[in-house]
């Protein structure tokens, strides 16, 4: 006990020392994330130093172990950081797909010389990631995928198209799904590969969103090279480290329902700028469905800790990762939903200043991919139906 | 605390379920109703909880009682809940027992606490005057007459009302609330028993001019309102869990019944409709059951968010229940409409508590109330 104590004022004074100032407020948009990657231009000195500090005490992906670039944090002391973290409102140093995807991947499959190769960039912020699954013809049901990879003795060559990739052209590297096998069934020629974006034959085609912003890409592989020492697990049992890496990242994708560090919540926002009386909102309609809001908002957190704590206690956690998926997107949706009608015309704003460039219509409009992206949420069902509950077909 | 049951718990749990299993399965409340039973509850059941030290399970030690706090009594509830198992488990052995243990005299606590244990001694808590929930009394008012108080009043749907040996009654006092420790025989009392839709029985109070001694008061006069909401977030935080185990039976037995019953050559459990309904209702048991545990914690700390989370798990175990129980009966088709199947039976449970001690519309309200808006 008083070793964390310890530990926690340790941190705490670190921080006290190390966050720049203007690196203690919550993102008021998206421009304002550090993606790191080669071409990433840092908005100011306090964003590069603020990651660069954090990557030097391996803070940026605390639980990886130290030699690949992390602190080696038990769940204790990573909470305890977060806890530390959030007190300060102090912003991630690296929103990263090699962070929240990939570096899970490779720790529980990669070789040890993947790992070497890949993790410690990705804790610096030098490489981006792209993720390559999706297809025009394979969403959902993603083992239908068609990117051909053929064997050509030293090397492989790809060729077919991803779509839907996201930041796919600020990427330097793609983690890819790709077939290897194709007289095999369909969950059993895949391969799990990756390969430097900067290729010749990759080709990238941004696609706007109705947020307006062209955050993902179409993917265009033409003869690329992908080298044989780049496959994550075995030749052909690439579905396994799919799915796995598929867990960790709806498990990301839930936690954007709850209100993080910093943000104010939904109720607290209503009761500064609507009419109240008697310290109640007036609009009591909107009220209850703020107050339905919150309580479920409330349920989802607990039910978070509560997982994690029974991943400490031994008890296995299984398909849980779709049930989480599926409340926090559907949570995040409603959030952005009740903020539309808290602040009204305001909120319609699409360009200047004082609406942080539409910040909220845009904020809005994005959720609604919440519940597409990592797996829609009618597949997240699917997924609790049969694999937890047995239900047949 | 970890949001998990340590092994003494699981072990609780388990022996919990195994006993209401064989001994007060759902064939037991019909038992009871079909034989008209005044009372409502077995006797000879109580008296097998007793032995297994269940009406002593949050008394301390001292009063001969196993002092193993509010998330062990929970766990029992939440099997109650499983099983429709009546008794005064609830009102007397967790409610009543908080009340004392809250705001008891020493005397009070001395003379009542060990027949508690032993299920001699029954306790109601009197609280509601009208047809919703209200925490604050309004036409029960007790004066001071020379010395005395004298009660004058009347009090609904009082759970156990009929068979208790004392009530805890709110009422009105001259500059604020107040609440008595008052025996059912005391002179002007009278008690009418009434059934309710489930086969449970309660009941409803009237105070004619009741004389009291100040010392049973129960906690300080006239500002006991405190003290009443605190006993009330006990009660609540008990329905809670009673009601995650009649939404998690019903629910256990409605995926059971997908995958037997066929229709059009298929288990009806492979229509997706149906699939995807029950896939929700599996991720708001287990929204619910964190809550109920977080809940039970907070009692168990005395934590300061309890009304918060009190409110909130009596609101979303309310909200969930009452879906898992009519789901129930829509996906068994005709046959969840019949009194012979007993799965149309978990709604009617579900419907009481969720009158108790607020309903979802007072919990949401309170709940936005105490987060300022
Ligand atoms: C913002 C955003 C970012 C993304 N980023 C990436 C990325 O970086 N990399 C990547 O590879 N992909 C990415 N995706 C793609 C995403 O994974 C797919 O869009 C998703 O898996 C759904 O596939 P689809 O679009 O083909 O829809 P479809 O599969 O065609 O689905 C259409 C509708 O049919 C429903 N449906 C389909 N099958 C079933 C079924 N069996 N039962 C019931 N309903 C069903 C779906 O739920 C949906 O409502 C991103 C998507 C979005 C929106």
């Amino acid at each position: 006990m008083t070793e964390l104590t310890e530990y926690r004022q340790e941190v705490r004074a670190w921080l006290e020392q190390n966050c720049p100032e203007s690196m203690r407020s919550p993102y008021r948009s998206e421009a304002e994330v550090c993606w790191g990657g080669r071409d990433f231009k840092f908005q100011s000195k306090d964003q590069e130093t603020w990651l660069r500090r954090m990557a030097e005490q391996g803070w940026t992906a605390p639980t990886w172990p130290k030699e690949y670039g992390g602190a080696g944090l038990g769940r204790v002391e990573a909470k305890l950081l977060k806890a530390e973290l959030a007190r300060l409102h102090a912003r991630p140093p690296l929103v990263s797909f090699g962070i929240s995807m990939l570096g899970p991947a490779l720790l529980k499959f990669g070789s040890e010389a993947l790992r070497q190769q890949h993790l410690p960039p990705i804790t610096r912020g030098e490489i981006r990631w792209a993720q390559g699954y999706s297809e025009p013809n394979a969403g959902s049901d993603l083992a239908s995928l068609a990117a051909r990879c053929e064997d050509q003795g030293d090397h492989y060559l790809l060729n077919g198209s991803k779509i839907w990739t996201s930041y796919g052209d600020h990427a330097d590297w793609m983690f890819c799904l790709v077939r290897t096998d194709f007289e095999a069934k369909k969950h059993e020629g895949i391969s799990f590969v990756m390969f430097d974006m900067a290729s010749p034959g990759v080709t990238t085609r941004p696609i706007r969103l109705i947020s307006g912003k062209s955050p993902f890409t179409e993917t265009l592989f033409e003869n690329v090279r992908v080298e044989k020492n780049q496959v994550i697990g075995e030749v052909n049992q690439g579905w396994t480290v799919a799915k796995y890496l598929l867990t960790h990242e709806r498990e990301m994708i839930a936690s954007t329902g709850l209100s993080s560090a910093g943000t104010v919540p939904v109720g607290k926002t209503a009761a500064q700028s609507l009419a109240t009386e008697d310290g109640r909102l007036r609009d009591t309609i909107l009220r209850a469905d703020i107050a339905r809001f919150e309580m479920n908002e409330r349920a989802l957190e607990l039910t978070i800790e509560r997982a994690r704590d029974e991943v400490k206690a031994g008890v296995s956690l299984g398909a849980t990762s779709s049930m989480f998926k599926y409340y926090g997107t559907e949570l995040n949706k409603r959030r952005q939903e009740l903020l539309m009608s808290i602040y009204g015309h305001d909120a319609l704003s699409w360009e200047g200043q004082a609406s942080h460039e539409g910040r909220l219509a845009r904020a809005w409009l994005r959720s609604k991919g919440n519940s597409i992206e990592g797996g829609t949420s009618e597949i997240q069902l699917n997924i609790v139906a049969k694999r937890i509950l047995g239900l047949p077909g | 605390m970890a949001l998990v049951l340590n092994d003494e718990q699981l072990m609780l749990q388990d022996a919990a379920r195994h006993f209401l299993a064989e001994r007060a399965p759902v064939k037991h409340l019909r038992e009871l109703r079909d034989s008209d039973d005044p009372d409502g509850f077995s006797r000879t059941l109580w008296s097998e909880f007793v032995e297994m030290g269940w009406t002593g399970i949050l008394v301390p030690e001292a009063y001969g009682g196993l002092d193993y706090g509010y998330t062990g009594i929970g766990l029992i509830l939440e099997e109650c809940g499983r099983t429709l198992t009546p008794s005064p488990l609830m009102s007397t052995a967790m409610v009543a027992v908080a009340a004392l243990e809250l705001a008891g005299s020493a005397e009070q606590r001395s003379v009542i606490l060990p027949e508690v244990v032993g299920g001699r001694h029954l306790l109601a808590l009197a609280c509601d005057e009208g047809p919703l929930h209200a925490p604050e009394p309004a036409q029960c008012k007790a004066e001071m007459r020379e010395g005395h108080f004298v009660l004058s009043g009347s009090k609904k749907a009082v759970v156990d009302g009929h068979i208790a040996q004392s009530f805890i009654v709110s009422s009105r006092t001259e500059s604020g609330a107040s609440l008595f420790l008052v025996p059912a025989g005391a002179s002007g009392v009278t008690v009418q028993r009434y059934s309710v839709l489930d086969t449970h029985v309660a009941a409803t109070i009237e105070f004619n001019q009741v004389e009291l001694r100040p010392d049973q008061l129960l906690g300080p006069p006239h500002q006991a309102q405190g003290l009443l909401d605190r006993i009330l977030d006990v009660a609540r935080i008990g329905a809670a869990a009673e009601m995650l185990g009649i939404a998690r039976e019903a629910f256990e037995q409605t995926v059971d019944y997908l995958k037997q019953r066929k229709q059009f050559g298929v288990p009806i459990g492979s229509f997706q409709a149906l699939q995807h309904r029950a896939a929700l209702l599996f991720g708001e048991l287990e929204l619910c059951q964190s809550l109920v545990l977080k809940a039970l914690h907070s009692l168990d700390e005395d934590s300061d968010d309890l009304a918060e989370l009190a409110s909130l798990t009596k609101a979303k175990l309310g909200e969930t229940a009452q879906l898992a129980t009519a789901e129930a009966i829509q996906m068994h088709g005709g046959i969840g409409m019949t009194d012979d199947f007993d799965i149309g039976f978990y709604i009617k449970r579900y419907r009481i508590l969720e009158s108790l001690y607020g309903d979802r519309n007072f919990h949401l309200d309170r709940f936005a109330r105490l987060r300022g808006y």
